[in-house]
This record gives structure tokens, sequence and C-alpha cells, in this order.
């Protein structure tokens, strides 16, 4: 488990980026961080795996103290995707970047070896094990970067805007991916902007506002305020909009994902084509 | 090293008098400070051309990061005291790792209280620049327009190297483990990367810059003029004084160490 007691956090230059945060996150979450640019999503996923220590509070993961362990004892543990890729690709080729991060860790050659192929393999990455990762797209060298994190095997995976440059189909194996990692009992956490892709995967939501945290709860519930959603920056999602819209019919206003809505639309609909049946 | 070391040299927008003079003016304070460091090795010239700028330091507010820049210095004086120590005398290594310091502070002074934008702006005025940028870039303003863009990269890299090695330190990177050989080689993850954001960089630019039409019409105007003050006057003056005076000297009579 990681927690935050009372994580502040102040750069250097004076700017306040965290104020107060109390988090907990255990095996099996999946957590959206949201909120405006600045609010201090990044510098909360930097607190995480020790790459930045509290002003004031504490960070604990799995009961040691972030001030007191080296970040590399940390990042086995903790596995932080930056945003960029550009960030961290260095290698030859996509094998040797994905086994980079195993031999920091000191795995045996077969196991390096046979992660970083199951890694590729998971990824859909497999067949461009021997090609440079300068030359891939931008959504591809974004996939490689994750692989890199991934095939470590950490117990908590930090995405940082995972879902940028990706296409739809990407995504979607993405939020796939997402959910067996915690169905395995793994935790993920998501720092996004990205509502729609939140609203489809229903995971719990953080809205981070000026390094505060202003609300948390499952997705529909949260992002389908309006004031909420505002204060971080954010639109409401586009089921969320439409059933706002529809309230006056008696639907529930917090729906935010297309499955939800269906089953409700179906009900609706076939209850209409009950009463039109009775009255002819 | 760390990358701090570098704020000694970064600009920093403050309004004092320092700030205010011209770009050339200043640099002639530079040259002014340069001539006599290098035509004398005499302990006692040096300590005086270091503490004349310390007014400067002062009056610019920017004498706690000149603290910083010389913070980094501190290898390079004892390595220049040692290798002198060995090739001459003790005085003459003192007066030689004095001399580097004085060099060190007039260029921090210099770059922490000009502006790129002003330090293009005066190049631009220099003949000799757009001559040379003309016959070799077919365009008279593109010398200045490189070397500003590259002073104003620099702060941008910074933050991108921080980025950089966080990311490879989540990899489980350790900087600082192993010997020699292998600290230097742990830099590679950091390096590779950061060459290419460079590079990647560099050709979105150009390619930004063309797309606004640049270069355009030959004889670009700009918004802010250079105009000497009767400050800048003053200081040319007494710069081109000192630098006439140290050459007379130096032809005239052999000084000393100390």
């Amino acid at each position: 488990m990681i927690t935050l007691e009372k994580v502040s956090f102040t750069y250097r230059s004076g700017q306040r980026a965290l104020q107060d945060v109390d988090l907990n996150i255990e095996g099996g979450d999946f957590i959206a961080i949201m909120g405006e640019n600045g609010a201090g999503k990044t510098t909360l996923a930097k607190h995480l795996n020790g790459l930045l220590k509290p002003s004031q509070g504490r960070v604990l993961v799995d009961g040691e103290d972030t001030r007191k362990v080296s970040v590399a004892r940390l990042s086995r543990k903790v596995g932080l995707v930056f945003q960029n890729p550009d960030h961290l690709l260095f290698s030859e080729t996509v094998k040797d970047e994905v086994a980079f991060g195993l031999k920091n860790f000191g795995f045996a050659p077969e196991v390096v070896h046979k992660q970083v192929e199951r890694t590729l393999e998971a990824l859909g990455l497999s067949e461009y094990a021997e090609s440079s990762p300068f030359l891939l797209s931008g959504g591809e060298r974004k996939r490689v970067a994750l692989a890199a994190i991934l095939a470590i095997e950490p117990d908590y995976l930090i995405l940082d805007e995972p879902t940028i440059g990706q296409d739809y189909q990407q995504k979607e194996r993405l939020r796939n991916f997402i959910l067996q990692l915690y169905s395995q009992g793994k935790a993920v956490v998501m720092i996004t902007h990205d509502v729609e892709f939140v609203a489809e995967s229903n995971p719990k939501v953080i809205l981070l506002s000026q390094g505060r945290i202003v609300a948390r709860g499952p997705a529909d519930s949260v992002l389908s305020k309006d004031e909420l959603v505002k204060k971080a920056s954010l639109v409401r999602p586009q089921m969320s909009r439409l059933f706002g819209e529809l309230a006056k019919y008696g639907l529930p206003s917090d729906v935010v994902d297309v499955h939800r809505a269906r089953i409700l639309l179906e009900e609706k609909l076939s209850e209409a084509k009950v009463r039109v049946a009775q009255n002819s | 090293m760390s990358l701090r070391t570098l704020e000694g040299f970064k600009f920093s927008t403050l309004k004092t008098p320092v700030h205010l003079l011209d770009p050339r003016t200043k640099f002639l304070i530079v040259i002014a400070v340069l001539v006599p460091a290098l035509l004398f090795a005499n302990i006692y010239v040096m300590i005086a051309l270091l503490l004349s700028q310390l007014p400067l330091l002062l009056v610019g507010k920017v004498a706690r990061r000149w603290a910083l820049s010389l913070r980094a210095g501190v290898f390079l004086s004892a390595l220049i005291f040692v290798v002198n120590l060995f090739t001459g005398s003790y005085l003459s290594a003192i007066a030689l790792t004095l001399r580097f310091l004085v060099l060190l502070t007039s260029f921090s002074l210099f770059f922490m209280t000009t502006s790129p934008d002003d330090l293009g702006l005066a190049l631009d005025r220099i003949g000799a620049v757009r001559w040379l940028s003309r016959r070799w870039l077919g365009y008279p303003n593109a010398l200045s327009f490189t070397f500003t863009t590259a002073v104003r990269l620099v702060p941008t890299l910074a933050v991108d190297a921080q980025t950089v090695v966080d990311a490879q330190r989540s990899r489980g990177l350790e900087l600082d483990k192993g010997n020699l050989l292998k600290r230097v080689r742990n830099y590679i993850p950091i390096l590779i990367p950061l060459l290419l954001i460079a590079i990647r960089r560099s050709l979105e630019l150009a390619e930004a810059l063309e797309s606004r039409g640049f270069p355009g019409k030959e004889g670009r105007t700009s918004l802010f003029q250079l105009k000497l003050r009767p400050v800048d006057y003053a200081i040319i003056a007494l710069s081109l004084a000192i630098i006439g005076i140290s050459f007379w000297v130096y032809f005239h009579y052999k000084v000393p160490v100390l």
C-alpha cells in the first residue's frame, strides 16, 4: 500500500505544488488523477516513487518512508511511466530498451529475455523487437516506454497521460490492459485529461485543483457534477451531458458511460413500446 | 556537477542599473577586464580586477548567483592551481588561479545581466556579423538569430535534462554507482535522449520559422532600439582608458607576479 499523509510540496522556486494531500493506493485499485494544467498531478506522481520528497507530511510505500529509501529500490515496486517517451528512449533496439530496467534491477539474463518477450507480446510490439525505438511513430514509442516499465512488473503502476497520441483502438487495448492489471491485484494510477477515457473505464477519480484534492469518488458521481468538473478545468463526458438534457424524461443524471446509458435507454424504450401497444 | 551551476550564467529579469546598460557597453566592460587580466599575471592586479567587479555584482543584484558559479569553478580552480604549481612558482599558480576567477566573474556578470534579446540586437548592429551571416547563410540576421536561439534554449534544455534524469532513475538507473568508468557510462541513458530532444526541437523550430515566413525581407526592423545613454558613454570611455593604459604599461614596464 502507498500512503500519503498530509503531503505538501513546495518547489525551490517557491511555487506551491501540493497541499495537504491524503491518499491511499492499494493493490486492485484503479485511480484516475485529474485536474487542470499545473494542478500538481505530475508532482504527485513523482512523490510515489521518491523522485520528489514531501516538504511536509510523508509518503509510505509498503510501510517504508520514501525519504529513507533510494529511488532505485522504490522503482522496483512503483513503476512510473513518464508522459513523453522521448525523455527515456535511448537504446538501439526496442528489445534493449525494455531490458534496460530489468538489467538495472539485476535480473538474470534468461529472466530478462523471457520478460522482455512477454511484455512486447502483451503490448503488440513483438514485430518491432529489433527495430530502433527512434524509427517508430509517436504512439508506438509511447507503448515502448510503457513496456519498459511494465517489464519490471511493478506492484504499482503510475501512468502519466497514457492516452495522448494513441488512436481509439489503442486506447481500447490500453483500457483492457489496465483492467487485466488491476484485476490481477496490481494498483494502477493514471494521470489524465481524457474525460471520455475515464468515463468509459470507471476508475476512482481524484480531482486535483491548485495542489489540493477537491473531490474523490467513483467516476460517474464525480464527472457528472458540473461545478466539480469545472473546478478542474474539464468538461463533463458526452454521455453525462446527454443525460443531463434527458433528465426531464426521468432518467438519472449521473450516467457517464455508454454501457449504462444503453441499459437505461433500452428500458425506457421498451416501456414506451409497451405503452404504445397498450394504447392501440 | 549539478545543473544548478548553470544558474551563474543565466539571465535574470531584473531592472537594475547594470541590467539597463547597453549590451555593447557591458561587452566592453568584459574586454576591459579581460585585457589587463590576460596581459599581467600579477596577484594585485587580479585582486583589484575581482574587487572592481563586486559593486557591479551588488548593484546588479546577482551576487548570490555569482557565488553559485564560483562554486562550480572550485574544481577547475584547484586543477589550474595544481598544474601551475608543477610548471611555475606557487605565486604564479595563485595569480593564474585568480585570473581564472576574474574571467569567470566577468563572463558570469555579463550573461546574468544581459538579456538574450539585447544580445541579439547588439550582434545585429555589428557590421562584421551581418556580413559574415550574409556570406554563409544568405541572410544578415541569421547569425545573431542563431545565437539568441541557442542561448534561449539553455533553460528549456535544463528542464528536459531534469526530466530525463527522473525518467531513467525511475527505471532503476543509479548515476553515482560503480567505478569511474561505470559512472561515465551511466550518463549515456541521459545524454542520448537529451541530444535527440535538442535535434528534434531544432527541426521543429526550423519548420515553425519557415511557416511564419522567416527570414522575410532584407533589413528586418525591431520593436526595441538600442540607444546609448550618457552613463554608457562614460563607462565606454572608462573601459577604453583601462584597455589603453593596460597596453601602455605592458609595452613599457615588466610587471612582476607580486
